[in-house]
C-alpha cells in the first residue's frame, strides 16, 4: 500500500513537468526549427515552402545594411561588454574599501537596471541631442564652438549607444563583483598584509584571477544583452542616422514585420543564433564549467 | 623599500616618517576614492535628474534655458498632459490607459510563470526525475536564444490557436520566456533544502502536491520575492513582445510610451515626453528603491551561485 503510495507520486512529479515539456518542446525549439526551414525558402509576405538553398543567406551578406548591422554587433558588444565590465569592477573595488556611505552608493549605481532599455534609450537621446542637450549647455556656457554631435552622426552614433548600454549595466556588474570580492578569504588578505603586498598588486595578480569565474559569468550577461539589443536602438537611434546603427535584432524584427520579408528575416535570425550558440561555446571552454548552471 | 632607506638615511627617525608617509599616501588614496565614487555617482544621476527637471519645466523654459537648469517653478502640467491628454497615434488619451494594460498583462504573466518554475523547480530538485540535468540545460539554452529566432513561428502559432493579438498571446509568450530562468531559481534554492524534510512527509503518506503546498511553499517566502520582482520588471518593461502579440487593444505602457515620443505631429513636446517616461519608469524604479537587496538578488540570481 505505502509503496503503491509512493509511487503514485513519483509519477505526479513526472507528469507536473509535461506541460513545460511541451511549451518549451514547441516554444522554443519548435519555433527555432520552423525559422531554420523558412529560412531556405523564398518566403515573401507569406511562408512558402520552396527550397532554395542557401539564396537567403547569400543574398543577406550581399547587403550593405547587413554588413553595418552585423558589425556594429561587434563594435557595440567589444564595447560595452569590456567598457561595463571595466567600469564596474573598478566600482566594486572602490566600494571594498571601507567606503562610508556605501549603500548610498550602491543605490544610485544600480538603479538604471530597474528601467526598460526604452526608457535608458529616451533619457540618453534628450541628453545628447545636440540641439537641446550637453552640447547646447556647454555652449551656453561660454565655449561656442564646442561640438558633442555623435548621436546625429553616422560615424559616431553607434558610441552613444555605449555609453547609454554602459551606464545601464555597469551597477549590475557592480554588483556581482562585489559580491564576488566580499566572497574572498580574509585570511589571503591578512596573509597580504603580513607579507607587505601592495594592494593594487594583490587585486591584479591574486584577487580578479580568483574571481575569473564571476568574471566569465558576467561576460555571459553581457553578450547576451548585446544579441538581443533592440529596445535601446529603438528608442535612441531608430537604428539611424540613415541604417548605421542597425544590429541583426532590428534587421530580423524589421524586415519581418515592415519589409515582409520573412525568408530573409529568418537566416538573419539563423546567424544571430549561431552567434549565441559560438558565444556559449566559447565561454564554456574559456569558464571550463556549465554556464548553463552557473 | 628604496623610499624607506632615503628616509632613515635623511631623518634618522625611520619609524616615525615612514608612518606619516604611509597615512597621507592612504588619505591621498581615500580621497581619490571618494572622488572616483562621487563622479560616477554623477553619471549615473544626470539622466534621472534631467528627466525630471524637464518633466517640471514649460515649453517655453525648454526653448530658452538649458537642460541643466532648474524649473523655475514646479509645473506638472506635463505630468497631467502626459497622463491623460498626450497624443498617442491618433489616439489623444495619455498613457493612462497602458497602464492598465501592463497589469493586466503583468499579474496573469507573473503569477502563472511563478507557480509553474515553483512547481518545476520543486520536482527538479527533490523528486528522482531522469535527465532532470539535460531538462535543465535545455530550458536554460532557450533563455539564452535571441526572441528573433522564435518570434515569427510563435506568430503563427498564435493564429492558428486564433489568439494572436490578445492577452492569452501575450501572456503565454511572457510565461514561455520566463520559465527558464525561475525555474532555474526554484530549482538552486530547492537543491539546499535537506531531503529528510520530504522524506518524512513521504513516510507519513503526503502525496506530491501535499507535500509542496503544506511544507515547500511556506519555506519559499523569501525566494518567491526574489522571483516576483524578477520576473515584474521583466514583464513590465517588455516591449517587443507586447508589441507583436498583444494586439492593438491590450499595448502596455512600454509600447504607449515609444509611439508618443515617436509621434512627430508639430514641435516635440518634451517636458510632456520626459513626463510619460518618469511615469513608465516609476514602477519598477519603486519595487528597486523599497525591496533593495532582494532586487539585486533576483536580477544576479542564477548569474552568482557557486
Amino acid at each position: 500500500m505505502a509503496r503503491q503510495r509512493k509511487l503514485t507520486a513519483q509519477t505526479v512529479a513526472k507528469l507536473v513537468l509535461v506541460p513545460t515539456i511541451l511549451l518549451c518542446a514547441i516554444g522554443f525549439y519548435g519555433s527555432i526549427l520552423w525559422t531554420f526551414v523558412i529560412s531556405f525558402t523564398t518566403s515573401g509576405m507569406l511562408p512558402q515552402y520552396n527550397f532554395a538553398g542557401f539564396d537567403q543567406y547569400i543574398k543577406l551578406f550581399g547587403m550593405d545594411r547587413w554588413h553595418t548591422a552585423y558589425t556594429n554587433m561587434f563594435v557595440f558588444g567589444f564595447l560595452y561588454i569590456a567598457c561595463s565590465l571595466a567600469f564596474g569592477t573598478l566600482l566594486a573595488i572602490a566600494l571594498d574599501q571601507g567606503i562610508r556611505a556605501q549603500n548610498v552608493f550602491q543605490t544610485i549605481f544600480l538603479y538604471p537596471i530597474a528601467l526598460s532599455f526604452i526608457v535608458t534609450g529616451l533619457a540618453w537621446q534628450w541628453f545628447l541631442n545636440p540641439t537641446t542637450g550637453l552640447q547646447q549647455f556647454v555652449r551656453d556656457m561660454g565655449v561656442s564652438d564646442f561640438t558633442f554631435d555623435w548621436l546625429t552622426r553616422p560615424d559616431m552614433a553607434i558610441y552613444t549607444l555605449v555609453i547609454a548600454g554602459v551606464w545601464h549595466a555597469a551597477g549590475l556588474m557592480m554588483a556581482i563583483m562585489f559580491a564576488g570580492l566580499r566572497s574572498v578569504d580574509g585570511e589571503i588578505w591578512r596573509a597580504a598584509r603580513v607579507e607587505g603586498i601592495p594592494k593594487t598588486t594583490m587585486y591584479r595578480r591574486v584577487i580578479l584571477p580568483m574571481l575569473k569565474p564571476v568574471i566569465v559569468t558576467c561576460v555571459v550577461l553581457l553578450s547576451m544583452d548585446v544579441i538581443k539589443s533592440y529596445e535601446l536602438i529603438v528608442a535612441m537611434t531608430g537604428g539611424g542616422p540613415g541604417y548605421a546603427t542597425d544590429v541583426p535584432a532590428k534587421f530580423v524584427v524589421d524586415n519581418l514585420f515592415d519589409r515582409a520579408n520573412i525568408g530573409r528575416a529568418s537566416a538573419a535570425a539563423v546567424l544571430m543564433l549561431l552567434s549565441v550558440l559560438a558565444i556559449l561555446g566559447i565561454s564554456a571552454l574559456l569558464g571550463r564549467r556549465k554556464v548553463v548552471e552557473a | 623599500m628604496t623610499v624607506q632607506t632615503l628616509d632613515t638615511a635623511a631623518t634618522g627617525h625611520p619609524i616615525a616618517v615612514r608612518r606619516r608617509k604611509r597615512k597621507t599616501s592612504a588619505e591621498i588614496g581615500q580621497i581619490g576614492i571618494y572622488a572616483f565614487l562621487i563622479i560616477a555617482a554623477l553619471f549615473f544621476a544626470i539622466p534621472l535628474f534631467i528627466m525630471i527637471s524637464t518633466s517640471l519645466k514649460t515649453a517655453e523654459e525648454i526653448r530658452s534655458g538649458s537642460i541643466f537648469d532648474l524649473p523655475q517653478a514646479l509645473d506638472f502640467s506635463a505630468w497631467v498632459k502626459a497622463w491623460s491628454t498626450a497624443c498617442i497615434g491618433r489616439e489623444c488619451d495619455g498613457i493612462s490607459g497602458g497602464v492598465w494594460n501592463s497589469i493586466k498583462i503583468m499579474v496573469p504573466s507573473t503569477f502563472l510563470s511563478i507557480l509553474i518554475a515553483a512547481i518545476n523547480g520543486y520536482a527538479l530538485s527533490q523528486w528522482r526525475i531522469k535527465w532532470s540535468g539535460a531538462m535543465l540545460a535545455l530550458l536554460m539554452l532557450g533563455a539564452f536564444i535571441p526572441f528573433q529566432v522564435m518570434i515569427y513561428p510563435l506568430v503563427r502559432m498564435a493564429s492558428m490557436a486564433g489568439i494572436y493579438g490578445t492577452l492569452p498571446a501575450v501572456i503565454i509568450v511572457h510565461v514561455l520566456f520566463g520559465l527558464p530562468i525561475l525555474t532555474l531559481i526554484f530549482r538552486n534554492f530547492y537543491v539546499s533544502l535537506p531531503p529528510e524534510l520530504i522524506k518524512a512527509a513521504r513516510v507519513d503518506g503526503a502525496g506530491f502536491f501535499t507535500i509542496f503546498f503544506r511544507i515547500i511553499l511556506p519555506m519559499s517566502q523569501n525566494i518567491i520575492v526574489v522571483a516576483l520582482i524578477l520576473s515584474l520588471t521583466g514583464v513590465w518593461n517588455d516591449y517587443l513582445l507586447s508589441l507583436i502579440f498583444a494586439g492593438r487593444e491590450n499595448l502596455p505602457m512600454t509600447v504607449e510610451l515609444a509611439t508618443l515620443v515617436g509621434t512627430r505631429i508639430g514641435l516635440p513636446e518634451y517636458n510632456v515626453n520626459m513626463a510619460a517616461t518618469l511615469l513608465t519608469a516609476l514602477p519598477p524604479l519603486l519595487l528597486y528603491l523599497f525591496s533593495g537587496r532582494y532586487f539585486v538578488r533576483g536580477i544576479t540570481a542564477g548569474a552568482v551561485k557557486g
